[in-house]
């Protein structure tokens, strides 16, 4: 008799049967330390396991998450309450001493992931659940900022000894760049590099899993035509990073559905606008990308819709500003983007000074960007008809932003995503006269404008959102009138899935598996 | 002008009734295949003229022509993803390859039979040197050796060059990953000749070395190492596709015919089949036309298969 009690106790122990998503992008992750790389299929995994205070909804709002509530004490001292009765996924309970602690780790110098907390001076623990952060500045985005500000385990770390974030360059392995221990929706079971990721529901997480999703299996899949046809084949649930050529045809395939969705991610030209005279080109003693003209007559030439047509088949938004839509920001107005037009680009650029054209190398990515070597191929064809002659440098990602970030360029291509859905993020990085820090970063051409720069600065503490948003609308406008940049389009970035999967499309490209049904 | 015209005439004659012609006649394949050879070289040589368009010339390029099926007016084979007209870019392509596979197989000609001529005629610890490395080069295959020669040639000489040199390194890479079969052979036949009677006659009566190794060896042991040549075009064309292919060879903006089955191949998924498809054709014709010329011409000059 006990037997058989024992017997119905087990079964009924036993949980529903699970449903298990199996999915395959492009990449491998790097590690799974959450301080280590600012890499972007690494911390689309990561957010899996490892969470932060705040998060995305599904309209990109801010949610609470780790923290249930904030409120400002002073422009620069902000109060977080922290959520109760969370534990990791090793059992310990989640305090201020993790969030501590994990302000000092995401800070260590060989980490690249400081961005997220930069303008932090110093969180201090008020008590066991609520911190004060503490600003060199106000900061009008610091709830978005810090979402990938990812929460690890103190009494974890140490008894691990993994206090030391990763050092990647050292080619370091620590304890917490092969092992995880979040308090996120899913546990990583396992991780094979370049093999295959696991996931499993963490069924003591605080909130409630919208799809059905119990078990995750990443497969990264590197060749564009061996990963579509695992999908077709039916190995893999969902594909994203899928080639743009090959969209039309799986839209067709009625076994699929296709969920199509942009991405934050603006696909542009940057000129050297600092060297006086420039360092690829046959014009000697000066710099024609100073000349408003030149540049204007560079953006004028760009026939963007044929690129959006036939090399992207349909699968970008052109593009005559610097944000994408669903950055704060952007406005379809500002967005407008008027015909190619290279008879009146040539006559610009006679008008500048070179009747008979010139020369000019353009340093391009060809493994980084949706069909990133094509679009410069084009680019090259449309500028000769403004009478520019561009000789074309395609080479591997690695190699190439090394070079721009030295810069050492004449022009490049470049791509650029925002992480915080504010248009601070590209005008800082972008056109910020370059500084130390976070300020002009990325500025490879070295854009230089006071105006922006006024502009910019102000808008980093403007608390005011209406007169925030005058500010960005201003500078944009001013980066598109002053032709700064050659804008191309904004990526969209469709997944594909079997029929019974459905999922919500991230704009910042990271599915996550907490929205996915698998029926 | 009699005179000449009879001169011309006999010379025709002569030319008419040469072993190799009467060779030629007996066998249609050759035929074929030096008509097709023929056609190829003509074809590239005379490219600019032929071609409705310069595939080259970026300003002649028009986005909104790309992926046009093959049969549309003015696009007799269709165009690419960059709206360029495949037949144009076709004869263009080859002739790029052909271009590489001549400059590579003469650079390891003259690498290789130098070297050979050196190695056999003056033998000794030069001669057992010049052997043990060729004999670590063959243990590699052709192509990784031209992979490494470009790999290195790349990354050691300035970036902002890789577009203009790229086509001098190919040709390099291309031509010393080939010169060890001519050195073996040429070698070989050196040592053979080397003991025969006019070398030792004309040691007798003090030729200097270089001067008989030039005179008198080099014009006969010239047969075999126009077979090899000729059949080292062939092969030459395949590594420089075979690189192109793989992406480290000429800027896609030139593309050989091997750039062109790339990018083509990208496209074959989605329906564009033509991109990839009379590139390749066009590839395997040549190639395989100038390997039936050298393996005639093998026979042709081999006169135990007489």
């Amino acid at each position: 008799m006990k037997r058989i009690f024992l017997l119905i106790a087990l079964l009924l122990a036993i949980p529903a049967q699970g449903t298990t998503l199996r999915w395959a992008a492009q990449n491998d992750i790097l590690t799974f330390d959450p301080h280590s790389q600012n890499h972007a299929t690494t911390l689309a995994m990561l957010m899996h396991v490892y969470e932060g205070l705040t998060r995305y909804g599904k309209k990109y709002e801010i949610e609470p998450a780790l923290a249930t509530g904030w409120k400002q004490l002073s422009p620069t001292q902000w109060r977080f309450s922290l959520r109760r009765n969370v534990r990791f996924h090793d059992g310990t309970p989640f305090t201020a001493d993790d969030v501590v602690f994990s302000f000092g780790r995401i800070q260590q110098p060989q980490g690249t992931l400081q961005v997220y907390v930069a303008g932090v001076k110093e969180i201090r623990k008020v008590d066991d659940h609520t911190v004060d952060f503490i600003l060199a500045g106000p900061d009008p985005v610091l709830l978005r900022k810090i979402i990938d500000f990812r929460i690890m385990s103190k009494a974890w770390a140490e008894k691990n000894r993994a206090q030391n974030v990763q050092d990647a360059k050292a080619k370091d392995e620590t304890y917490a760049s092969r092992n995880a221990n979040g308090t996120g929706a899913y546990v990583l079971k396992g991780w094979e590099p370049d093999k295959r990721l696991v996931f499993a529901a963490n069924p003591a997480w605080w909130d409630k899993r919208e799809g059905n999703v119990t078990d995750v299996i990443y497969t990264p899949i590197k060749s564009d035509a061996t990963r579509v046809s695992a999908l077709l084949a039916g190995d893999v649930d969902l594909v994203t990073d899928l080639p743009t050529q090959d969209v039309a045809r799986l839209k067709q395939n009625p076994a699929l559905r296709m969920l199509e969705g942009h991405e934050v991610r603006t696909i542009f030209i940057g000129l050297d606008q600092h060297n006086n005279e420039l360092q690829y080109s046959d014009v000697k003693g000066k710099n024609p990308f100073k000349d408003v003209r030149v540049r204007r007559a560079l953006n004028m030439a760009v026939d963007r819709e044929a690129i959006k047509r036939v090399t992207m088949r349909g699968l970008s938004i052109p593009a005559a500003i610097m944000v994408a839509p669903g950055v704060h920001g952007h406005t379809e107005q500002l967005d407008k983007v008027s015909g190619a037009d290279p008879a009146a680009a040539r006559k610009l650029i006679a008008e500048a000074g070179y009747p008979n054209g010139f020369e000019f190398t353009l340093d391009c990515p060809n493994n980084r960007y949706v069909n990133d070597e094509e679009i410069c191929q084009a680019l090259v064809g449309m500028w000769a008809k403004a009478g520019v002659r561009v000789k074309l440098n395609a080479i591997p990602f690695s190699t190439h932003i090394p070079k721009i970030l030295k810069h050492d360029t004449s022009a490049y291509m470049l791509g650029w995503g925002v992480a915080t859905f504010d248009s601070l993020y590209t005008l800082q990085s972008l056109v910020r006269t370059k500084t130390t820090g976070a300020d002009g970063s990325f500025n490879c051409g070295r854009v230089s404008d006071a105006k922006l720069d006024a502009l910019i600065d102000a808008m980093k503490t403007e608390m005011d959102v209406k007169k925030r948003d005058a500010m960005i609308q201003e500078a944009l406008t001013r980066v598109r009138d002053e032709a700064f940049y050659v804008p191309l389009h904004h990526q969209l970035r469709p997944w594909a899935m079997k029929k019974n999967v459905s999922t919500l499309h991230r704009a910042d490209d990271r599915p996550e598996a907490r929205f996915a049904r698998v029926d | 002008m009699t005179g000449l015209r009879h001169g011309l005439r006999a010379w025709t004659r002569r030319v008419w009734q040469h072993d190799l012609a009467w060779s030629l006649r007996r066998s249609p394949v050759t035929v074929i295949a030096a008509a097709l050879t023929l056609l190829c070289i003509a074809g590239a040589l005379f490219a600019p003229w032929i071609a409705p368009q310069n595939p080259f010339d970026p300003a002649s390029l028009n986005l909104n022509e790309a992926f046009h099926k093959p049969g549309t007016p003015g696009y007799p084979l269709g165009s690419d993803d960059q709206g360029r007209d495949l037949f144009s870019t076709i004869l263009y392509g080859a002739r790029i390859s052909l271009g590489v596979g001549l400059a590579a197989v003469l650079l390891a000609l003259i690498l290789g039979v130098s070297l050979g001529l050196v190695s056999g005629y003056v033998g000794g610890r030069l001669d057992a040197f010049i052997m043990r490395v060729a004999d670590v080069q063959l243990s590699f295959p052709a192509i990784l050796i031209a992979l490494l020669v470009d790999g290195v040639a790349r990354v050691s000489l300035p970036n902002h060059m890789a577009g203009s040199i790229a086509i001098p390194v190919l040709i390099f890479s291309i031509g010393v990953s080939g010169w060890v079969q001519y050195a073996r052979t040429v070698r070989g036949l050196t040592l053979v000749e080397r003991e025969k009677e006019y070398v030792q006659a004309a040691r007798v009566i003090g030729r200097r070395p270089l001067a008989i190794m030039l005179a008198h060896v080099l014009p006969n042991v010239t047969g075999p190492v126009l077979v090899i040549g000729t059949i080292h075009i062939a092969t030459a064309i395949i590594t420089e596709a075979t690189l192109s292919f793989l992406g480290v060879g000429v800027p896609p903006t030139q593309p050989s015919l091997g750039t062109l089955i790339r990018v083509g191949n990208d496209f074959l998924f989605s329906g564009e089949w033509w991109i990839t498809l009379f590139p390749g054709c066009a590839l395997v014709i040549l190639v395989l036309s100038i390997n039936l010329l050298g393996d005639w011409l093998r026979d042709a000059l081999n006169p135990r298969l007489r």
